[in-house]
């Protein structure tokens, strides 16, 4: 039997990954040529998808992008026995997009389809969690600890402390938290996980309620996601039913119960307390800390919040060890990070690297350059909150400390290119508006900061008192940093402040009369 | 419509922080969550009137009026904009003749703009309804809104 695999995650449907399908099965009926069509997840090679694979003996032989025009001319060609064809990729495995990865976290995504229990054990799934039934509460919080994970979220807070806090406080309910309201701009590893790999995820979770005794979780999902919502819900159903999830999982005598929460459209819910707020039925403004949501968390109670990733990497670091884990990365970076490749470039799509890597690697090698063929002036790296690295520091090994010094932030590892018709201060005039758009309004800086701050830009682009406004603006951005509660002000500065200190031109300021 | 509402009030009333997927499930069903029943929300949640327009009005995603048939959301972040995406909206608006928030003429479309679809790498990105499409152009775009038609 032929074997043909046509990806089903939100990106290869946006580009039209059921018409191929579609095709692809009428076609093979009207050759009575017998297939069997599997809808795989993604491999994240996006500027090839639709990307469809075949099996020949145990390699799968990629073709892409197919549009549902090309189909006839790949069954006259008999692509179906991996022969050539205009499209031809060649073995997938041997691309040199996925060969120069190492990939862990997202080791199936691609390969297996999203909801088959059978394909997700054939590939590792759930040795993580059938080691940690075995174990000690505090052994599953220290391999944790001992692998360095720090939250992928954005935040880079170590994993392992997290969840020693919770373990730590004693209460008659605890709960998990993932926090997949994936709102930062230019990334999208977490919807591929929830879509492509749901099961890893939820392993992830059940994993993190036996290592702190939480037997209560929820997904904070973003309402942007209609397909991974309904795959998420699919997914709890399925593992109910193998009693992977609910009372007494697998015979352990613990319980876990899973449920998807859709947010509603506020980006500032990605920010752990206001997300809890919002889980709590309220407007998601954000909370002092003290108290941390490890001692009092989603209705009071201790709560570990972790982002998809994060929780989507347990899995692995139980079943193969801690130390597996650690030996990727540099300095205190330790393990990978799903970098998402985005914006004006050729190639574009998800890389899983080691710490450590460039972004002369990242927008060249792997990118291909801009899209328009124009130089590349920056790239914004972390989100809407990530400062704008310019050229010359694209040498900088991508590692959270390496980036501190920058004054920019790794984040949640999306990586936007721009190429130079881009004009920086119009980008960080959309930085304030946004803000503004977002901020959940309960701290001044963040509130009024934002609002000023597109009239600052304003003043300045339209040569009002230059030299006046530009002190102005870095007075703002001061304010907002040191005086803001949450990294919403706090971090809006960042590609504001970096767009002003390498870009000047673009706001017309002269630097040879200001200190900027 | 009383009714209706008082229906989805007693799915999720004694549900920890149920009002989130409580005004989920009214604008799933009803399409919109009509002003006139916070006071009977409020009562089930122990909400003044007060709060439970602050509740509303806090989150992008909910809305107090009928939309068009289908929502269009076209995004407005980094990535699409780096792929001309200010452009494509111009279009859009010229095309459909409305701006953002508002309903076309037909009531076939409401556009909203969305701060990013995770769909960054095949900028533009926009959805209509429940559908996502990727690398948008003006043609595409056209093409699109009339098999929605």
């Amino acid at each position: 039997m032929i074997t043909i695999y046509v990806p089903q995650d939100s990106t290869s449907l946006s580009l039209g990954a059921n018409r191929v399908a579609e095709k692809i099965s009428a076609e093979a009926k009207k050759r009575n040529i017998e297939i069997n069509l599997k809808r795989n997840g993604s491999r994240g090679l996006f500027w090839l998808e639709p990307m469809l694979e075949v099996e020949v003996n145990k390699k799968r032989i990629a073709y892409g992008p197919v549009m549902p025009e090309d189909v006839e001319g790949l069954f006259d060609a008999e692509f179906f026995l991996g022969k050539t064809h205009q499209k031809s990729l060649g073995v997938t495995e041997e691309i040199a997009w996925l060969k120069n990865q190492e990939r862990l976290t997202f080791k199936r995504v691609g390969i297996t389809e999203p909801l088959s229990v059978e394909d997700y054990e054939k590939y590792d799934g759930f040795s993580g969690l059938r080691k940690a039934i075995n174990l000690k509460p505090q052994e599953i919080v220290n391999a944790v600890t001992e692998s360095g994970l720090r939250g992928r979220g954005g935040a880079a807070f170590p994993t392992g402390i997290k969840w020693q806090t919770v373990l730590d406080t004693k209460a008659d309910q605890k709960y998990i938290v993932c926090n997949a309201d994936e709102g930062d701009s230019g990334t999208f590893s977490d919807r591929m996980i929830m879509e492509n790999d749901p099961f890893v995820l939820i392993e992830g979770m059940i994993i993190a309620g036996l290592g702190v005794g939480a037997n209560h979780g929820y997904i904070y999902l973003r309402s942007e996601y209609p397909h991974a919502l309904k795959i998420l819900n699919e997914a709890i159903k399925i593992l109910e039913g193998k009693n992977f999830l609910g009372e007494n999982i697998l015979g352990s005598g613990k319980s876990f119960y899973l449920e998807v929460r859709r947010a509603a459209g506020a980006y500032i819910c990605g920010e752990e307390t206001s997300l809890l707020e919002s889980l709590e039925g309220k407007r998601g403004l954000v909370r002092y800390k003290p108290p941390l949501p490890a001692i009092e968390g989603l209705f009071g109670k201790p709560t570990v919040v972790n982002n998809v990733i994060s929780l989507a990497t347990i899995p692995i670091i139980l079943s193969k060890g801690s130390k597996y884990y650690a030996d990727f990365g540099v300095g205190r970076s330790k393990g990978t990070l799903p970098i998402q490749l985005a914006g004006n470039l050729k190639n574009t799509g998800l890389i899983e690297k080691a710490f450590g890597i460039t972004l002369t690697e990242l927008l060249y090698d792997f990118g291909g350059g801009s899209a328009s063929g124009k130089k590349i002036k920056a790239a914004q790296v972390g989100g809407p909150l990530g400062a704008f690295v310019p050229e010359s520091q694209f040498d900088v090994p991508l590692d959270y400390e390496r980036y501190a010094e920058l004054n920019a932030v790794v984040g949640h590892g999306g990586i936007v290119a721009f190429d130079e018709d881009t004009n920086m201060a119009d980008m960080a005039r959309y930085s304030f508006e946004f803000c503004t758009i977002e901020s959940c309004g309960k701290c001044t800086p963040c509130r009024i900061g934002s609002t000023r701050g597109v009239e600052v830009i304003d003043k300045i682009k339209a040569k009002t008192d230059v030299e006046k406004n530009t002190i102005l603006l870095k007075s703002l951005c001061d304010t907002m940093v040191n005086g803001s509660l949450c990294a919403m002000g706090g971090m809006t500065p960042f590609p504001v402040m970096s767009a002003l200190k390498y870009f000047p031109a673009d706001f017309g300021v002269e630097t040879e009369n200001i200190d900027i | 419509m009383e009714e209706k509402i008082q229906k989805h009030i007693d799915l999720f009333k004694e549900k920890p922080g149920g009002l989130l997927p409580l005004m989920h499930a009214i604008q799933d069903d009803i399409g919109y969550i009509p002003k006139d029943y916070y006071e009977l929300i409020g009562k089930s949640f122990s909400l003044s009137v007060a709060e439970v327009h602050g509740f509303v009005s806090f989150y992008h995603h909910f809305r107090t009026n009928p939309s068009g048939k289908h929502i269009i959301q076209i995004c407005k972040a980094e990535s699409c904009q780096a792929m001309g995406v200010n452009k494509l909206i111009d279009h859009i608006k010229s095309s459909l003749e409305i701006d953002f928030h508002e309903t076309s003429k037909d009531k076939m479309f409401t556009l909203e703009p969305v701060y990013c679809l995770g769909n960054c790498a095949c900028s533009p990105a926009m959805m209509i309804d429940d559908e996502v499409y990727g690398r948008i152009d003006n043609d595409k775009f056209d093409q699109i809104i009339k098999e929605w038609k």
